[in-house]
């Protein structure tokens, strides 16, 4: 399983990962009740593997979580966010696939 | 006969693709089920299926679709994670070109692409989806913790996930073109009675407020044309589907109007060797029962197909 790749960020530690750090960062932001949500974590385990040491993949729970997904105006999930040198490259909102996440990447690369 | 990859494809993980793939996987099939994003189809944003037989409590969309794909791997399904971009449906093998340049062949291809919501139309809805447009109550509903909200529609979806996001939003304001509601009976009567829900009829939306995020509709009364605007934290916008059917062959299926796929009743299209089951079918009756009993039937006709190959 490639599941201990992907980083999980806390409100506490998301400024130091997310905007602060030396790799792009995408951060799925998502909740246990959300069926989609679910299904694309296998999406996001496999990204984590072929992306270690290129970018940062990250997932945020927002029921633990409520202060980054605020910030950001954040009012569905699953919503994927990508972060490089502090600012947003990219936003995406629902299950989206796995393609498409590797074509966002790409213009943070 | 050109020799081909798999014996059967079956195009899309929803309800109809992962009942084919369990049906031909344990009738061994050389058969792959490929789908776009994650297995699940429009169910996994269901909040609880009341209707499935066998569960008698109900069960979460996610929970039921997690069984289906685990049920369908214990017989060796293969799955694909690929976006097929461009199909090759008449003649032998058909050919299926997946965006990354992988080309598949089968001698034989279910197209169960399934649908998605239908969305208004209307000034402000695109560029607020996340931010207060929503078209999963499953998914965001918790994001409106004593916040005014409305839901569009006036069908079986559109009534139960109201009658749900009542659990966290102050009020609900059910939006609808008509003064009645096509829900079905059991589904209404528990709204109707649900002192949190208020009822807007005869009203459509005619644009959707806010910069940020959303603050209001633009409602008008159909009835009388009166013109308003309700100040609203989201709007969860639930009025039917539409197919997902961009890369099909849409003349050669003869497609409907609505662009939804005829099949007879062993769901074999207008081209031979290609079926389709689940919502992407033209009928009337959209639910994950008759989408898993269709691929159930796509999968059995598949296989006489290949049997007359032979």
């Amino acid at each position: 399983m490639a599941s201990d790749k992907v980083k999980q960020l806390s409100d506490a530690d998301f400024e130091a990962t997310a905007l602060k750090g030396d790799l792009p960062c995408l951060v799925d932001f998502w909740a246990p009740w959300c069926g989609p949500c679910k299904a694309i974590g296998p999406v996001i385990d496999e990204l984590a593997a072929q992306y270690d040491g290129k970018a940062v993949i990250a997932k945020m729970n927002v029921d633990d979580n409520p202060a980054t997904p605020g910030k950001y105006g954040i009012r569905a999930i699953p919503t994927l966010i990508l972060f490089k040198g502090g600012q947003i490259v990219e936003q995406v909102t629902g299950a989206v696939g796995k393609t498409q996440l590797e074509a966002m990447l790409a213009k943070a690369l | 006969m050109q020799e081909a990859d798999y014996q059967l494809i079956i195009v899309g993980g929803g309800p109809a693709g992962l009942a084919a793939g369990l049906y031909a996987a344990r009738d061994r099939l050389r058969v792959v089920l490929v789908e776009k994003g994650a297995v699940g189809g429009q169910v996994i944003t269901t909040d609880w299926i009341d209707n499935y037989p066998g569960f008698p409590e109900g069960i979460s969309g996610f929970d039921l679709i997690d069984k289906m794909a685990a049920q369908a791997a214990r017989f060796g399904l293969e799955t694909r994670n690929g976006n097929v971009v461009r199909m090759e449906l008449e003649g032998q093998p058909k050919k299926l070109h997946l965006e990354d340049g992988t080309v598949l062949t089968a001698q034989s291809v279910l197209l169960a692409t399934g649908a998605r919501p239908r969305l208004l139309e209307v000034p402000g809805e695109r560029e607020l989806t996340g931010k207060g447009v929503s078209y999963c109550a499953t998914c965001d509903g918790p994001f409106y913790r004593d916040l005014e909200i409305a839901v569009v529609g006036g069908g079986d979806t559109a009534i139960q996930e109201a009658t749900h996001l009542t659990k966290f939003a102050s009020r609900v304001h059910v939006i609808h073109r008509r003064d009645t509601l096509r829900a079905t009976r059991v589904l209404q009567e528990k709204a109707l009675a649900n002192d949190k829900i208020t009822f807007i009829w005869d009203t459509v939306v005619e644009g959707i407020e806010g910069e940020t995020e959303v603050t209001g509709l633009q409602l008008r009364n159909t009835a009388n044309g009166e013109t308003r605007v309700l100040p609203v934290a989201g709007v969860f916008i639930l009025i039917g589907t539409i197919p997902n059917n961009e890369v099909l062959p849409l003349d050669s299926l003869q497609a409907d109007e609505y662009g939804f796929i005829p099949t007879d009743q062993e769901m074999r299209t207008a081209l031979p060797g290609v079926l389709a089951a689940g919502d992407i079918r033209s009928k009337s009756v959209r639910q994950v029962v008759n989408a898993a009993g269709e691929g159930a039937v796509a999968a059995i006709s598949a296989e006489d197909y290949l049997g007359g190959l032979e």
